[in-house]
């Protein structure tokens, strides 16, 4: 029962994955790849992993894909973004890809072919288990990934704030404030 | 209940999925991403499949983990998701500020960079 829900799963993912590629329409796309991180969620619980689903759910597709919405909301894409992306996707276009691609994946799974699965039975493995490893063995790493969201918080802020006339003179006139503020520090 | 008797609970109810079938899966799902990488020319449509990408490879790292039954590959899990929503953010700030400069979303427009 659980190997045909994988199966399943696995189809809705894949099969989403695709579509997500090749639409015209980035809406259209992103529900689809909605699709898939969803069903890969449902992979993750049944082998054994219910942290993994739940964080798949609710940062992958809550919170990650929902930042893109965003974005194409901003971006305002209309039917005419639709045309032209149906004038780029020829098939001269994606036929050398795809068959790289293709390749690629004929080469992994031939690799995967006779690395059968051996080892320890499948057991699930709780989010109390995990949160003790990321907590002791993986502490350190944990700190630097705070510093990766701390970067990346600062970077997209700056990049995405517009600059406007007045907003970069009251900077300027702030900094000039601070650098008479510390030069009387100073004296 | 500690950990150890929690997994012991619901080891009997799980029934076993090949590893190699998870594996496959997280192959045939990276593919499909790097085809999306080569054969788009919007931005958008590029970072979409970058994401399909990352999630192949995170459902590699939880499958292997779930496999030999360590937590260490819902770790792994968490670290690659927070590197995506960090990269994400970067990304779609410098969409934004790419199209807000050549009003285009065409990838082939980001070559004129380099003069």
């Amino acid at each position: 029962m659980e190997l045909v829900s994988f199966y399943i799963s696995a189809l809705i993912a894949l099969m989403a994955s695709l579509l997500a590629v090749i639409s015209r329409n980035a809406v259209h796309a992103l529900l689809m790849l909605i699709v898939s991180l969803l069903a890969v969620a449902c992979i993750f619980y049944q082998i054994g992993a219910p942290l993994a689903a739940a964080l798949q759910v609710i940062v992958y597709a809550g919170a990650i894909l929902v930042l893109m919405v965003f974005v194409i909301m901003m971006l305002n894409q209309g039917k005419a973004a639709v045309d032209q992306e149906t004038q780029w996707l020829a098939r001269e276009n994606w036929l050398a890809p795809a068959s790289l691609a293709g390749a690629l994946l004929v080469m992994m799974l031939y690799l995967l072919w006779d690395s059968a699965s051996r080892g320890a039975a499948a057991r699930s493995v709780s989010a109390a288990e995990v949160g003790l490893a990321m907590y002791s063995k993986y502490l350190l790493v944990v700190e630097l990934a705070s510093f990766v969201l701390l970067a990346g918080l600062v970077g997209a802020f700056h990049l995405a704030r517009r600059h406007t006339a007045d907003s970069a003179a009251s900077t300027n006139n702030a900094a000039s404030t601070e650098s008479v503020k510390s030069a009387r520090g100073v004296r | 209940m500690n950990a150890q008797a929690i997994a012991a609970q619901s080891a009997e109810s799980l029934q076993q999925i090949p590893l190699s079938h998870g594996l496959a899966l997280a192959a045939a799902l990276f593919c499909v991403g790097a085809v999306g990488m080569l054969i788009r020319r919007n931005i958008l449509f590029t970072l979409m499949s970058l994401e399909i990408c990352t999630n192949a490879v995170a459902l590699a790292f939880v499958a292997a983990g779930a496999h030999w039954g360590n937590p260490d590959g819902q770790v792994m899990y968490v670290f690659v998701v927070t590197l995506a929503a960090a990269e994400v953010a970067i990304a779609l700030a410098l969409v934004l500020l790419f199209y807000r400069r050549h009003h285009t979303l065409d990838i082939d427009q980001l070559a004129a960079m380099r003069d």
